[in-house]
């Protein structure tokens, strides 16, 4: 075995701007763990009158606004930067902000603007989840082996971000590789619920979901895998969309468990989530999952009445764990959607319970896989010292993959890369893998018998409202009990959207989740809409 | 005891796209290293591949071809291990559900046909390269062939000998080349055979334990590769030794192979869908219409040449042993040429003035047509063969026609009525030699016949001047 292997040389054209990207990148505010601001931030200039009041619009009123020209896309950039700047500190939000760069977004968006080319949405500010890649953008994805990777390239939601003239306010703090409910999985340093900040914001978007919930951006993009939009959207009070498997470009997003993982927007309103869709979705041909489909406008079904809609509710979701507070809001909500002319029929998801094992298979099978480019060889984090594990048993090279990822991963990956490993192996491979392959396809039979007597599917997004910091930490299946009511969606690749429906205990919120059948959303966002229309609880904020 | 030896063949063939199998990067050979490798080649996060429609395409031709099952559906699995030349942790390859399904090809060793059966062909995904040499002390990696698409073909162990193994693996060179979905070059890689081989008591039944030799990328290391493994373990049987199913590498330096890992360190490789790729339909009107742009394969050439031309079986499968070399003489057929005289020529003095040269059929200076003219100019009888031969001597170097070098060369044959002539003159002249052949030394007459060819200046069809001393001589 050679003494050593290096990365691609300076010969690899393609990787020339990787000597680059291993430098930080300035003005990135990283690793808050002591919560503190790091790089040299440039003297602000002085509050704009809106400064106060343009952070709590929603994405709808910051574009009429600018279109409107009663403020430019600067002004919005930097009033957002402004309050980004007061409380990252508090809420570790954000892994990465980089003032420049989202200024220079923000000047030619306005230049756009200026030339009559802007588009709906042009100078808009949003939040990347730090899933994206993003030329020029450090992208971790919540991981320290992703540490010093700068993208060389966008991923297709961001260049269709970019296209529509967004702004980009900065990169959402997550947990590592997508792969959590809490958020305390972030090499990072866990996200604080804005509305208790002794809870957690839910995960894997925790970040984006507390962005929206704080006001620090209007919208965000997140992914969901197994609730990770739903879950955290609910968690934090604000509203979020996961889209049909294949409606959102999977190209650029790093990779969690490929047949699971899907972008979606995370925003204050139903009405937002469809501006943002209609930014996000769309064929890629670089995906080979991503849809061939015309074109949607995912704001046009929202002022269609609800009169008629049959909304399901699974007994299995509504019974056993499920705690009081959460169904007492959920059932208020309901109550409210009859009274906008949805009738409420019970339906049967017998095989509910099985989405969880089955998740926990397929899932982590995925990730073990789509984990292994990350091998300290060609990008990333390299162990500065394997050469001192070499010894009889352990070649250069075993050194360091071995050391470089177990320095690289935080141990909920380092669980979920073993257990995915072990349910591929040898003589394992039929009684997991297989086994959870042909519940999955059970799962959608009983999804599409259930859509056989209902539009769409009501449901709690988790069984409780947010938990306590560091509450489940040590008991990692009690954290996978709770994605109870998120799974199922991801399984059959569905459609669903989470919309804040009241508060329960301790004053955090609960939210409550739609899910439709395939190619839904627009009817998923007008009954959120009409909802929202009715009620008030989406324009709650918390105290800051 | 007498031994009987088993082999069966992988060969990766890399399929002649312009880009590579799942990204847009080009396959050409010999770049910088990594200044062919894209975001997708060199597993960047959050990059997907996307199936390369030609390397599809030339799938289903491999598998029309050897008249195999096409499967309309097929399944791109991950193949899982660590190495700094595999990008991504996995190989993205063919595993339950493979591409191509079944088939034979025909191959011929000494004076008989075989038929050797194909288990399966897949697409799968080239590695990069390890440059573990003169690279600052440390090793290099070079991801250039990363992503390159191969078409692994998997034979049945239908075959008994070196020589069989030997004999199957041009057939399938053969084709491949052929039908226009590999290059071939095996200097380059891009046909590169694994040899399974095992040995067991004549007359046995089950196969003994196999070792399967890597990487041999020359029909040379082929066959010596095999026939030292087979002497090998049946060298180790003999001794009361038990072989160890293995993977080896054969040495061309020694002639030796190698041990590289048993079954026991053998990777778990955690094969699964690759969930980044639906499976890969093929459509009924796609297969149909890659049967239509199919060309004549070999087999049926040979037999067409046979059977419409009248050539010797030799002949015809000397001809289809290459496409251009067909081409040429069918070429050469289609200008005027008779089609024995053509095969004759081609075999004879064209193949081996290429030899001589080291060149191949489609770099001949004497081009299919211009074969034509000369070969026409003997039908027409304005010069005989030997003349011919000459003729075509000069043609190989000189851009002018036929008949200009006819004219040039003077070498025409002299009229009959002044060969005629010139035999009463030389028979006239030579009246010692008459008369030794009139008693009976058959000898005088070769001498007559060169006296008669001297007056000629050689430019008479000896067969005339044959003819005519022999009339004259018993008149």
């Amino acid at each position: 075995m050679p003494s050593q292997f290096v990365a691609l040389q300076h010969r690899c054209a393609y990787l020339q701007a990787f000597p680059v990207a291993f430098r930080p990148t300035p003005f990135c505010c990283r690793s808050s763990l002591n919560n503190e601001l790091h790089g040299t931030l440039p003297t602000l200039r002085p509050a704009s009158p809106f400064e106060q009041a343009m952070t709590t619009y929603t994405l709808k009123q910051a574009a009429d606004l600018l279109a409107s020209g009663k403020t430019s896309a600067v002004e919005l950039a930097s009033d957002y930067l402004a309050r980004i700047e007061s409380l990252n500190p508090v809420l570790n939000t954000f892994i990465t902000v980089d003032r420049e760069k989202t200024l220079e977004m923000a000047k030619q968006a306005d230049a756009r603007r200026a030339q009559g080319q802007a588009g709906v949405l042009t100078g808009v500010p949003v939040a990347h989840k730090d899933i994206f890649c993003a030329e020029g953008w450090r992208t971790t994805c919540g991981s320290k082996i992703l540490d010093n990777f700068v993208s060389p390239y966008d991923a297709g939601v961001i260049s269709r971000c970019k296209d529509a003239g967004l702004v980009t306010l900065g990169r959402t703090n997550m947990d590592e590789f997508a792969m959590g409910s809490s958020n305390e999985n972030s090499a990072y340093g866990v996200v604080k619920n804005p509305w208790d900040q002794t809870a957690v914001p839910g995960g894997s978007s925790g970040g984006s979901a507390a962005v929206v919930a704080a006001r620090l951006a209007p919208a965000a993009t997140a992914t969901d895998t197994g609730g990770s939009i739903r879950q955290p959207a609910a968690f934090c009070g604000v509203t979020g969309l996961k889209p049909t498997y294949g409606i959102v470009s999977r190209y650029g997003m790093v990779a969690y468990a490929s047949s699971l993982d899907q972008g979606g927007p995370i925003a204050q309103t139903a009405e937002d989530c469809a501006l943002m869709l209609n930014v996000m979705a769309g064929h890629d041909p670089r995906d080979s999952t991503s849809l061939e489909r015309a074109g949607e406008d995912y704001t046009g079904a929202l002022a269609q009445s609800l009169k008629g809609l049959r909304i399901g509710m699974p007994k299995e979701y509504f019974g056993e764990g499920l705690s009081a507070d959460v169904q007492a809001a959920i059932e208020a909500a309901l109550a409210e959607y009859r009274k906008l002319g949805a009738e409420i029929v019970e339906i049967s998801l017998p095989r509910t319970q099985l989405a969880i094992p089955a998740y926990y298979v397929i899932a982590p099978a995925e990730a073990s896989s789509n984990l292994s480019r990350f091998d300290g060889v060609r990008y990333g984090h390299r162990a500065a010292d394997y050469q001192k594990h070499i010894n009889e048993k352990t070649s250069a090279l075993e050194a360091l993959y071995e050391q470089s990822r177990a320095e690289g991963f935080g141990t909920e990956v380092k669980r979920r890369i073993l257990t995915g490993a072990y349910v591929l192996s040898h003589g394992y491979y039929d009684a997991y893998y297989l086994k959870a392959q042909k519940v999955r396809r059970l799962l959608s039979e009983d999804f599409q018998s259930g859509f056989s007597q209902c539009d769409v599917i009501a449901a709690p997004a988790a069984p409780t409202v947010a938990w306590n910091l560091g509450e489940k930490g040590d008991d990692p299946v009690a954290m996978y009990l709770a994605d109870i009511y998120t799974l199922g969606v991801n399984l059959a690749g569905l459609p669903g959207i989470a919309h804040p429906v009241g508060f329960g205990a301790q004053g955090r919120p609960v939210g409550l989740q739609l899910i439709g059948n395939y190619f839904s959303e627009s009817r998923l966002l007008n009954a959120a809409h009409q909802f929202q229309q009715v009620t008030d609880w989406h324009t709650r904020q918390p105290g800051l | 005891m007498q031994w009987e030896v088993v082999i069966g063949l992988e060969i990766h063939t890399q399929l002649s796209t312009q880009t590579k199998i799942f990204s847009g990067a080009s396959t050409a050979f010999g770049a910088e290293p990594n200044t062919q490798a894209c975001a997708v080649d060199i597993a960047l996060p959050g990059v997907l591949p996307v199936m390369n429609k030609a390397a599809v395409e030339k799938a289903i031709r491999f598998g029309l071809a050897i008249g195999a099952k096409v499967n309309r559906k097929s399944v791109f699995a991950r193949k899982n291990y660590f190495y700094p030349d595999l990008p991504k942790g996995y190989q993205i390859s063919q595993f339950e559900l493979p591409v191509v399904e079944g088939g034979e090809i025909t191959i011929r060793v000494g004076d008989e046909n075989k038929v050797v059966r194909l288990t399966r062909a897949h697409l799968e995904e080239d590695a990069g390269k390890s440059l573990h040499e003169d690279f600052h002390g440390m090793s290099g990696i070079d991801l250039n062939r990363a992503g390159t698409p191969l078409l692994e073909i998997v034979s049945e162990p239908d075959m008994r000998s070196a020589a069989e193994a030997v004999a199957y693996a041009k057939a399938l060179h053969s084709l491949v080349t052929w039908i226009g979905i590999c290059d071939g070059n095996m200097q380059e890689g891009s046909f590169r055979v694994d040899a399974n081989v095992s040995v067991r008591p004549k007359g046995q039944a089950e196969f003994g334990t196999r070792r399967e030799i890597k990487n041999l990328n020359s029909f040379k290391f082929l066959e010596q590769a095999i026939k030292y493994e087979a002497n090998w373990q049946v060298e180790q049987l003999e001794d009361g030794k038990k072989i160890v199913q293995a993977t080896v590498l054969f040495d061309p330096e020694t002639g030796q192979t190698r041990v590289m890992r048993t079954k026991e360190d053998a990777h778990d490789y955690r094969y699964f869908p690759d969930p980044d790729l639906p499976p890969l339909v093929i459509d009924e009107a796609q297969i149909e219409q890659i049967r239509g742009e199919l060309p004549e394969l070999p087999a049926a050439m040979q037999a067409r040449f046979q059977s419409v031309f009248g050539l010797p079986a030799y002949d015809a499968q000397t001809l289809t042993s290459s496409k251009a070399l067909a081409n040429y003489f069918e070429e050469t057929v289609a200008a005027g040429a008779d089609s024995k005289l053509a095969s004759n020529w081609i075999m004879g003095e064209v193949a081996a003035t290429l030899n001589r040269e080291e060149k191949e059929i489609t770099q001949s200076p004497v081009s299919s047509e211009r074969l034509a003219s000369l070969i026409k100019r003997i039908m027409d009888g304005t010069i005989h063969n030997k003349a011919a031969k000459d003729v075509f001597k000069v043609l190989w170097e000189s851009d002018k026609s036929v008949d200009q070098l006819i004219d040039e060369l003077g070498v025409r044959p002299v009229d009959s009525s002044v060969v005629e002539g010139l035999v009463d003159q030389v028979l006239a002249a030579n009246a010692a030699m008459v008369a030794e052949f009139k008693s009976g030394k058959e000898k005088a007459f070769n001498a007559l016949v060169g006296q008669c060819m001297k007056a000629a200046k050689g430019k008479a069809d000896p067969a005339v001047i044959n003819d005519l001393l022999k009339r004259k001589l018993t008149e």
